[in-house]
C-alpha cells in the first residue's frame, strides 16, 4: 500500500462536529470518501438517528448494520477504496453489547421493552453516549483474521459542537457515576480509544460569528479535557469574491465606481437601461461586506492554531457529484 | 414558487393582536431562530407590547446587540426601545418594553426542587450525582425546563407577550416530545421497579420479584453494578415524593401551548434539511391541534438584478474574459487614470475585471435563488395553506438593535 503524506497519518477515528447548519454531515461524508483511497476501508458512522448519510448518498434509509454505500474517488495510480455506513442507535448498541459481552440476547430486548433506554437517556445520559462512542471504539479496534484491522479509518458524524465535549468525555462522566462495576470497565476501554493519538476531532464551521465562536469554544473545551485531540478546522461553503482588496473595501463601503461597471457591461454587450449597473453594484456591495466579515472570522479561527481547510460553496445544493468534489478538495489540502 | 402562491404570513398582525400572549419560535438548529425571536420581541415592543423574550441559546453577540453584557435566568430590561408608528399617532397609548432572558436549565430545575421539597430532602436531592447529571446534561431537561419557565412567566403575568425560542434540538420535534418523555420516565414502570426496594423494603420487593423483573434487575446489576443501582434508587425515591404530579405538570404546559393566545412560528432556512424538519413540525402541530401561525423562511437570497438570468450573466462574463485575454499582456496591470480622456482597450481592463466579478457573483446568486425557490416550493406545495413570510439574507451578522429592527421590517407593510 502506498505511503501517504497527509496531515492525519496514523489517525483512525475522525470525529466530525460542527454547529447546526454548517454542513457537518456533508463534510463527514466527503471526508470518508477522501479517506477511501488505495483500497482502504472506511466506516462512516451516524449517531443521531437522522438518516443524514442515506440522504447524502441518496440511498434508502440505513439499518443498524454496516453496509457498503460508496467507492472513494480513484485515479490510475491510486485506486479508490470502500466506504461503509452504519447508523448507530443506543438501543441497538445496548442489545448488541449485552449479547457480545454477556451472551444476553433476550434480556436486551426485554430491557428495551421495559423502557430501559428511556431510563438510560434520562437518568444517566452518559450511558447513551457511552454506548455510541463505545460502538465507534469497537469498530476502530475490530480485527478480522485475514487483513488485520477491519477498517482503516472510522469517520463519525458526531453531535453538534455545543455537546461534543460532553459526548466524548462521557465515559469519564459515567466513571464519576459508576465508581466500580462492569459499566465502569467498559467506559474506561472506550476512553482509551477516544484519548489515544489515533483519534482527532474536526470542527466544521462557516465564517460567521456564531459557528466560529462555537468552534473556538469547542476547541478550548477539548483542551481542558486532557487527551482528547482537536483536529482540523474545516471551513465549509466558502465563496471568495475575486476582487482586489482596494475594490473590496470600496464595494463594502458602497463607494464602488458604477461608471466602471457600466463600461464593462457595455463591452460585454449588455444593455444597462434597467439600472443593471446599479443593481449589480448593490449585489457586489453586499457580498463585499460579507467577505470582509468572513476575513475577520478567518483571523479569529487562525488563533486556534489548528490546521484549516476550506471547502467551496457548491451552487444549487449538494448532490453526489458535489460530494466527490468536496472529497477531492479535502485530498488536495492533505486532509486525507 | 411553484404552483399556487402561499398566503402571506402577517407577523405584524399577530403581534398587534393583544390576544396573542405567547409566540413559540421553533425549527431545527442553525436557522436563525434566536435572532428571529429577538427581532419579533423588539418589533412587538416597538408596537407597544410589553414583551419578554426567553432564549435558550447562549448567543453572546445577540445579548450584546440588545445592549446586555450577558443574559441570565432573570429577565433584563433592554434599553433603546423606540416608540413605533402607533404610539406616534396616539400619545395616549403607553410605549412598550422589552425584557430578555436566557434559560439556566440547572438553576430552574434546582428552584423546582427547592420549592417542592423540604430543605433536608432538597439538599439530599441536589447533592445526588444522578440529580446533577440529570439536571445539567440530559437534552430533554432543557426542553422541559424551557416549558417550565414559560409556565412561570405566564403565571407571573408581568408581560403581555412572551416570545420563546426553543432549544437547539437535533430535531424540532424534541421540544414537544422531551417533556413528555421525562414525565413518562418519572412515573414509568421501570422507575417503580427501581424504587420498590427502597420504599417498601426487602420482603415486599422479593414478593414483587416475578421472573421478568428479576431478570431486569439482574441485568441492571450486571451492567451498572450494585453501588450505582443503589445511588439510582436513592435518587429516584427522593424525586418520587416530590414529583408525584410530574406528568400533570407536563400536561399543563402542553395545555398552555394549545390554549388560545398561543401561536407557533416555524422558522426554517431555504435548505432541504431545515424545510424537511419544518414539514414534520407543521404536520405534528396539526396532529396535536396546536395553533400554527405560519412559516418564517429566513435568510432568503435577494437578487437586485433579477432580470438578468444566470446564463446570460455567465455568457457576458465569458465575453469579457475573452476580450481581456486578447488585449492585455501578462503582468501588465493597467491602473485606471480617470480623466485622461483616453478610453483605450487597456484602460478598460479594470472595468472589465470588476464587471466579470460582478457577473460571476450575480450568476451564483441567481442559481442559489433558483435552488432556494425550488426547495421552498416543495414545502409550499405540500402545505399550501400555511402562511409564509420571507426574511432576506443579511450581509452581516446582527450586531445591534438596528440590525434586529431591520429584520423586523420584513414582518410588516411599513
Amino acid at each position: 500500500m502506498a505511503t501517504r503524506d497527509t496531515d492525519w497519518d496514523g489517525v483512525r477515528l475522525h470525529v466530525v462536529t460542527g454547529k447546526g447548519g454548517t454542513g457537518k454531515t456533508t463534510v463527514a461524508g466527503a471526508l470518508a470518501l477522501a479517506l477511501a483511497t488505495d483500497g482502504r476501508r472506511v466506516l462512516l458512522m451516524e449517531v443521531e438517528g437522522r438518516q443524514g448519510i442515506a440522504q447524502l448518498f441518496d440511498v434508502p434509509p440505513l439499518p443498524y448494520a454496516e453496509r457498503r454505500i460508496a467507492v472513494g474517488p480513484g485515479t490510475d495510480a491510486h485506486p479508490g477504496g470502500d466506504v461503509f455506513a452504519l447508523v448507530a442507535d443506543p438501543e441497538s448498541a445496548l442489545i448488541e453489547y449485552l449479547q457480545m459481552f454477556y451472551g444476553l440476547r433476550h434480556a436486551g430486548s426485554a430491557l428495551a421493552k421495559l423502557g430501559v433506554m428511556d431510563f438510560a437517556t434520562t437518568i444517566a445520559p452518559g450511558l447513551r453516549d457511552v454506548l455510541l462512542t463505545g460502538k465507534a471504539a469497537e469498530a476502530v479496534r475490530r480485527k478480522d483474521g485475514s487483513r488485520g484491522r477491519t477498517y482503516d479509518a472510522v469517520v463519525m458524524d458526531a453531535p453538534p459542537t455545543g455537546r461534543i465535549g460532553r459526548f466524548l468525555n462521557v465515559s469519564a462522566e459515567v466513571s464519576d457515576l459508576a465508581r466500580v462495576g462492569p459499566i465502569r470497565g467498559h467506559a474506561d476501554t472506550v476512553q482509551q480509544v477516544i484519548r489515544s493519538p489515533e483519534t482527532v476531532v474536526h470542527f466544521v464551521t462557516l465564517l460567521e460569528e456564531m459557528p466560529v465562536q462555537e468552534t473556538l469554544d469547542g476547541i478550548a473545551e477539548l483542551r481542558t479535557l486532557g487527551g482528547i485531540r482537536p483536529g482540523a478546522v474545516i471551513v465549509n461553503m466558502t465563496r471568495p469574491l475575486a476582487l482586489p482588496s482596494r475594490q473590496l473595501q470600496a464595494a463594502a463601503a458602497g463607494k464602488l465606481d458604477q461608471a466602471q461597471l457600466a463600461i464593462g457591461l457595455k463591452s460585454a454587450g449588455l444593455d444597462d437601461s434597467h439600472g443593471l449597473a446599479g443593481a449589480l453594484a448593490a449585489e457586489l456591495a453586499e457580498q463585499a461586506r460579507t467577505t470582509l466579515g468572513q476575513e475577520e472570522q478567518q483571523q479569529r479561527l487562525d488563533t486556534a492554531g489548528q490546521p484549516c481547510y476550506r471547502l467551496p460553496w457548491v451552487s444549487g445544493g449538494i448532490d453526489l457529484a458535489g460530494l466527490y468534489r468536496l472529497a477531492w478538495a479535502l485530498r488536495e489540502q492533505k486532509a486525507a | 414558487m411553484t404552483g399556487r402562491p402561499s398566503p402571506q404570513l402577517d407577523v405584524d398582525r399577530l403581534i398587534d393582536d393583544r390576544r396573542t400572549r405567547i409566540i413559540v419560535c421553533c425549527g431545527s438548529g442553525g436557522v436563525g431562530k434566536t435572532t428571529i425571536a429577538a427581532a419579533i420581541g423588539l418589533r412587538a415592543a416597538e408596537h407597544g407590547r410589553h414583551v419578554v423574550v426567553l432564549t435558550v441559546d447562549p448567543a453572546r453577540r445577540l445579548a450584546q446587540s440588545m445592549g446586555l453584557t450577558s443574559l441570565d435566568n432573570t429577565p433584563r430590561l433592554v434599553q433603546g426601545i423606540k416608540a413605533g408608528p402607533r404610539q406616534a399617532a396616539n400619545d395616549a397609548e403607553p410605549a412598550g418594553s422589552l425584557h430578555a432572558m436566557m434559560l439556566d436549565m440547572k438553576r430552574t430545575f434546582d428552584e423546582i426542587v427547592e420549592a417542592h421539597a423540604d430543605p433536608d430532602r432538597a439538599a439530599q436531592i441536589l447533592a445526588n450525582p444522578f440529580y446533577q447529571s440529570l439536571s445539567s446534561s440530559f437534552a430533554g431537561t432543557q426542553e422541559y425546563m424551557a416549558m417550565e419557565k414559560l409556565g412561570q412567566l405566564r403565571r407571573a403575568d408581568e408581560w403581555d407577550l412572551i416570545v420563546v425560542d426553543t432549544p437547539p434540538s437535533r430535531s424540532a420535534l424534541d421540544f414537544l416530545d422531551a417533556p413528555q418523555r421525562l414525565a413518562r420516565f418519572l412515573d414509568g414502570k421501570l422507575l417503580r421497579l427501581l424504587t420498590a426496594p427502597a420504599k417498601v423494603g426487602g420482603r415486599a420487593y422479593l414478593r414483587a420479584l416475578n421472573a421478568g423483573f428479576g431478570m431486569v434487575t439482574g441485568v441492571l446489576t450486571k451492567i451498572l453494578g450494585t453501588q450505582v443501582l443503589r445511588d439510582v434508587q436513592t435518587f429516584v425515591s427522593a424525586l418520587d415524593t416530590m414529583f408525584g404530579g410530574f406528568r400533570e405538570r407536563a400536561d399543563y404546559t402542553y395545555q398552555l401551548l394549545r390554549a388560545p393566545g398561543t401561536a407557533f412560528l416555524v422558522v426554517a432556512a431555504p435548505e432541504e434539511d431545515a424545510l424537511r424538519e419544518a414539514s414534520y413540525f407543521v404536520e405534528r402541530l396539526d396532529t396535536e391541534r396546536m395553533p400554527l401561525a405560519g412559516l418564517i423562511l429566513n435568510r432568503v437570497q435577494q437578487v437586485p438584478a433579477a432580470h438578468l438570468s444566470a446564463a446570460r450573466s455567465l455568457a457576458a462574463a465569458e465575453v469579457l474574459q475573452a476580450s481581456l485575454a486578447g488585449n492585455t499582456q501578462p503582468g501588465h496591470a493597467v491602473r485606471g487614470h480617470p480623466g485622461t480622456g483616453h478610453a483605450g482597450a487597456d484602460d478598460d481592463a479594470p472595468a472589465r475585471q470588476l464587471t466579470i466579478a460582478a457577473l460571476q457573483l450575480h450568476a451564483d446568486r441567481m442559481t442559489q435563488a433558483a435552488a432556494e425557490r425550488r426547495i421552498a416550493g416543495g414545502f409550499t406545495a405540500a402545505h399550501p395553506l400555511v402562511p409564509v413570510a420571507e426574511i432576506p439574507a443579511q450581509a452581516e451578522d446582527v450586531h445591534d438593535l438596528e440590525g434586529l429592527r431591520r429584520i423586523g421590517q420584513s414582518f410588516g407593510s411599513d
